[in-house]
This record gives C-alpha cells, structure tokens and sequence, in this order.
C-alpha cells in the first residue's frame, strides 16, 4: 500500500492527468448536453497539455535561454535545462484547441437558434418531426 | 522557383488562393472561380512535375527552411508521397469545377467564404501526404478536419448537428493521436519520422511503446471512421453540401488511410506490428472484414442514394485497413491501389449525385426513375463508377480487388475474402437496383399509367458533366495503367522486409 501511494505522490502530475483525462472522455461521450459535452473535449485537451508539460519540465530547471559566451566556455548542462520543446508543441497544440472550440461554439450557436434547445435528446426529438 | 522546391508551391498555393479568394471574392463574385481553378490547376501542374521527377530521380527529403532535421520539419517526397500529392491535386481540381456550379446555387452570397475554406483544407491534405513528421501530422490534420467542420456546416437539414457530432468524434481521434505522439516523444526525444524509426528499435520499454502506438492508430482510425469507429460518417457526409462533398469524401479518409500506411512502416516497422505483436494483426484483420460486411448490410437497408454511397465509403474503408493489415506484399499493394482507385471512385460516384441533385432534387430512389432518359450521359458515368465498385474490369476497382483477394488468400485471412466477395455482391445488387430504377421504371408511372411518351433529356450544366466524364474516363484509364502503376510506383513504397 504505502509502496502505491509513494508511487502516485512521486508522479502526482501524471496521475492528475489521467484523471483529468477520463473526467474530460466520460463527459464527451456520456452527457446529454452540448456545452458539456464541449467542456468534457477541453478537459481531455488540458490533460494532454499537462501531461506533455510534465514530460518537458524538471524539478528546480532553468529557462531554456542560455548565454551564449558561457555556453561556449564551459558548455551547457541540459539536466539543469527545463525542455522546450514539448512546451511549445503544446503552444501549437492550444492553438487548435482554441480554434476547435471556437468552431463548435459557433455551431451550438446555430443549433440553438434553430432548435431552441442544446440538449441532445431534443434536438433528436425535433428533428424527427 | 527551383525544381526541388516545386512541392511546396503545390502545398503554398491553395492556401495563398484561399486568402485572395476571402479579400477579392468578397467584392466581385466574379473573382472566386478563376482564382479557385487557376490556383488548384496550377497545383496539380506542380504535383505532376514532381511526380514526373520523383519517377525518373527517385524521392528526396525536403528541409524547410534550412532548419536541418531531426530540429527542424521535414517533408518526404517520395514515390507514396507525390502519387497521393498528384492524386490530391488532381481530384482538388476536377471536384472544384463541379463544386464552383454547385456552390453557386447552394450558397450565392457566401461563395467566398465556402472556398476560402476549401482552399485551406486542399492546403491541409497536401500538408499531410508530404509531412516527415509525426507532430506536424497532427497539426495537418486538425486544418484539414476544422475546415471540413465547416464545410459541412453549411450543409442542407440537420447538417449543423451532423458536423457538431464530427467535431466531438473528430477531436477525440485528434487528441487519441496527440497522446500517442507524446509517449512517442517521452520515449525518444524525437518527432522527426526517420529519427524515430531509428531509436524505436533500440527501446527497451515494450508497454510504453505498445500504449504510443496504439493511441496513435486508434486515433487516426476514428479519424478515417474505420469500423466500429465510423459512427460520424454517414450524417456527415451525406449532410454536406454537394460541393464540399465531391471533396471530402474522396479524399478525407484516403489521406487518413495513407497516414496509416506512413504511421505503421516509416516511423514503426513491419517487424514491429507483425512478428512483435502476431496477434494484433488477426484482430485488426477480422474487424476489417466484420467492418466490410456490416457496413454493406448498412447500405442495403438505405432509400437514399447519397446516404448509400457514405455506408459503401465505410466499407471501402475496410478493405483498405485490412489490406495493409494482410502483411504481405499483394495486399499492401492492392491497400495503396485501392486508395488511388477508391478516391476516383468516390469522386465519380459524389459527382453524379452532385449533378442529380441539380436536376432532381431529391435523391431517394423513388426519384431517380426515368433518369437514364433524362440524363443519359451522368448515368452512363454513374454506371461506369458502379461497375468499378462491383469490380469489373477494365475499370480500376477491378484490379485493385483482385490485389487484396490474392494478398488475403495468401495469408490465409479467409474471413476477409469472404467479406470482400460478399461486399462485391451487395454492391452488384446495389447499384443494379440503382440503375433498374433509373432505367426501367417511368417517373409517372403509378401516377397516371401511361410512361411512355418521350421525356426530353435534361443534363446537368455542363461544369459538372465535364468532371464527371473525365473522372469516369479516369476510372477506366487507371485500371488499364494498372501495370505500370504498381511496377514503378507503389514497388518502391512497399517497406524493406516484404
């Protein structure tokens, strides 16, 4: 027991991930309502952004910005280094995301202007008639 | 403009259309179809040039901006490669002739905006058969399916819905695929596609690597609506307008297909998925062929033409997943043919239902009587697709079966090629209904008794006759350039250790 619970508290932002993971998936496929439904895909999304950010940051880095006379003289340490480049993949990443969610904002816009409702089970009730 | 960088004007040129057509087609109407058709004819010119080249020069890889791999982004131009960049140009500018009329009628103000998106996505499917690397593939993939989000929005009925439904399915393959490429990432320290393939071999971490890579390829499956995964696709596509039909449906899941292909033998390897993982590949195999057959049983049951063609681009599906899945030389051969043959296929089929539409309305079979009287010529092309379906020669659809049956007989994969033959008999009943319907039966017959006096023919304009004839042609053409297809093109794609 306690040899799980260590484990856990050592990578608390990875559990917290997959957590955060399943609450956004349950929502996406479970809700009835499509503003959750919406929020459950930016939950899943944040999950992955933090699960990439986990990957690419270390305990007490620096920035990676590095002078470059000191890096020439006596070369660059990189475990002191926090990496880059998963943080700004996930710059790219946020961008699509915002851009996701934008579009199916617009869309619920539209839903509901023409079926007075977000819930998905009446919308499939009008739409039968 | 030098030769080695002509792809890339091929991939450019769509997107700079796509932003003339947004400012100039907003104060002239007149302005949207030269830019549209002579931005995609000059893409198709490019991708042709590059083929040409790869063909007697052999492939390349391509550093952008200078910023050297495995830092910077690189694009693979290969013999795959730029036969699906020709494929995409080339479908791109047949679809935008018809899609220019279509649209014209759907949307009249709003042309602009409809080929601004259009344009993009082009951009996007370029992006994706040229890319080398796997996150890129992500960032592709999501311009390719927003633009398409609202291609489809701006479909008839429930089509707003329909593409709400796709944004949620759409954006969980994404991130499923954005994750796999994270533990990728964490395991390598790489996203360049030949690094990757590189150290992979070298890991010790087999779950880790077995978690990438099936997050990845469930990821794109949702993405290419592989069976039981394809639940967004028939409302989808049969809610599109038909002018962003003509598009996406040839070529959204067939560029998924091929970045499969990319996925499975230029980052992991043959070895990986089929000596490593044996088991992994029957199950894959027999959801194809359960893929193929329920999803023909699905069209079977349909009163819609349109609606019918979406269930038959699911099936399509299965055969091509199962054929890469095969593992062996024939069916990866008849997977990549197939992707060619299906997506002229498809273009020819949406096409005909695009000029239908035009002419009679609605497309439930009841209203497709008479048709072959009125529009002779679109049902003489629908035919040819349809025999291309059912997979008789000398039309394409033919030989590429007749690659997937060898490479299943082969394997000893008998549920699959009895799937394939069972799906070739539904589409025979299928589109013979289809074609007894528009043949036989007289659109007033019940009606008023008497069919028989002479209905005077009316074609769709001709913008959408001639795309269709010449995909029909194509059909025809493909299949006889079957040979020489396969021996210099698709010979070189297969990965070492066929």
């Amino acid at each position: 027991m306690d040899a799980i619970l260590t484990e856990i508290i050592a990578k608390y932002n990875y559990w917290i991930y997959v957590v955060l993971m399943m609450i956004g998936f349950y929502a996406m496929i479970g809700k009835n309502n499509l503003v959750k439904k919406l929020l459950g895909m930016n939950i899943f999304q944040t999950a992955i952004i933090l699960m990439f950010i986990s990957a690419g940051v270390k305990k007490g880095g620096l920035i990676p910005i590095i002078d470059k006379q000191a890096a020439l003289e006596h070369g660059v340490n990189s475990a002191l280094i926090n990496n880059p480049v998963p943080h700004v993949l996930m710059l790219t990443a946020i961008v699509v995301s915002v851009s996701v969610t934008g579009v199916a904002l617009a869309l619920m816009q539209r839903i509901y202007r023409r079926y007075g409702t977000l819930e998905e089970n009446e919308i499939l009730e009008k739409m039968d008639r | 403009m030098s030769p080695t960088n002509l792809h890339m004007y091929a991939l450019a040129t769509p997107l700079i259309g796509a932003f003339a057509v947004m400012v100039l087609g907003r104060y002239s109407r007149r302005a949207v179809a030269p830019i549209v058709l002579g931005v995609l004819s000059f893409s198709f010119a490019a991708a042709l040039t590059v083929f040409l080249q790869v063909l007697s020069g052999g492939g390349f890889r391509y550093v952008v901006g200078n910023w050297l791999a495995p830092y910077g982004i690189e694009l693979s131009v290969d013999h795959l490669g730029s036969l699906m960049q020709v494929l995409v140009s080339g479908v791109a500018l047949t679809a935008s002739v018809s899609a220019l009329k279509s649209v014209a009628n759907d949307l009249q103000d709003r042309q602009h905006l409809f080929f601004t998106l259009y344009l993009i996505l082009i951009a996007g499917l370029h992006g994706l058969v040229l890319t080398a690397d796997a996150f890129n593939v992500y960032v592709l993939l999501e311009i390719a399916s927003i633009t398409a989000y609202g291609l489809i929005a701006l479909g008839r009925g429930r089509a707003i819905v329909s593409s709400f439904n796709y944004v949620i399915m759409g954006s969980t393959g994404a991130c499923f695929y954005l994750l796999g490429i994270g533990y990728l990432y964490i395991l390598t320290g790489t996203l360049n596609m030949a690094d990757l393939a590189r150290i992979i071999p070298t890991l010790q971490s087999g779950p880790a690597l077995a978690t990438a890579f099936s997050f990845c390829i469930v990821g794109l499956w949702i993405k290419m609506a592989f069976f039981p995964l394809h639940v967004w696709l028939p409302n989808a596509y049969s809610d599109m307008p038909d002018g962003a039909a003509v598009l996406v449906a040839p070529l959204m899941t067939k560029v998924t297909i091929y970045l499969m292909i990319r996925f499975m033998f230029s980052i992991f390897s043959p070895a990986y998925e089929f000596i490593q993982h044996a088991g992994v590949q029957q199950i894959v195999v027999g959801m194809a062929a359960l893929g193929i057959v329920c999803a023909s049983a699905m069209a079977l049951g349909q009163k819609n033409l349109r609606r019918m063609l979406t269930y038959l681009i699911i099936a399509e599906v299965g055969y091509m997943v199962g054929g890469v899945w095969l593992a062996n030389t024939q069916g990866l051969t008849g997977a990549i043919l197939h992707i060619v043959n299906d997506a002229l296929m498809t273009l020819c089929l949406f096409l005909a239902v695009s000029a239908i539409a035009s002419r009679a309305g609605a497309l439930d079979f009841e209203s497709l009587r008479g048709l072959f009287r009125r529009m002779p010529v679109t049902m003489a092309a629908l035919v040819v697709a349809a025999l291309s379906m059912i997979g008789v020669p000398p039309t394409c659809g033919f030989f590429s079966k007749w690659y997937l049956l060898l490479g299943g007989i082969q394997a000893g994969q008998w549920l699959y090629v009895g799937a394939l033959i069972f799906s070739s008999l539904v589409n025979a009943v299928l589109f013979f209904r289809v074609i007894e319907i528009a043949y036989f039966r007289t659109p007033d017959e019940g009606a008023h008794g008497s069919g028989h006096e002479a209905v005077p023919i009316r074609e769709a304009p001709a913008a959408m006759l001639q795309p269709l004839v010449a995909a029909a042609a194509a059909l025809v053409v493909v299949g006889l350039a079957t040979g020489p297809l396969v021996q210099h093109v698709i010979r070189f794609a297969l990965p070492g250790g066929f």
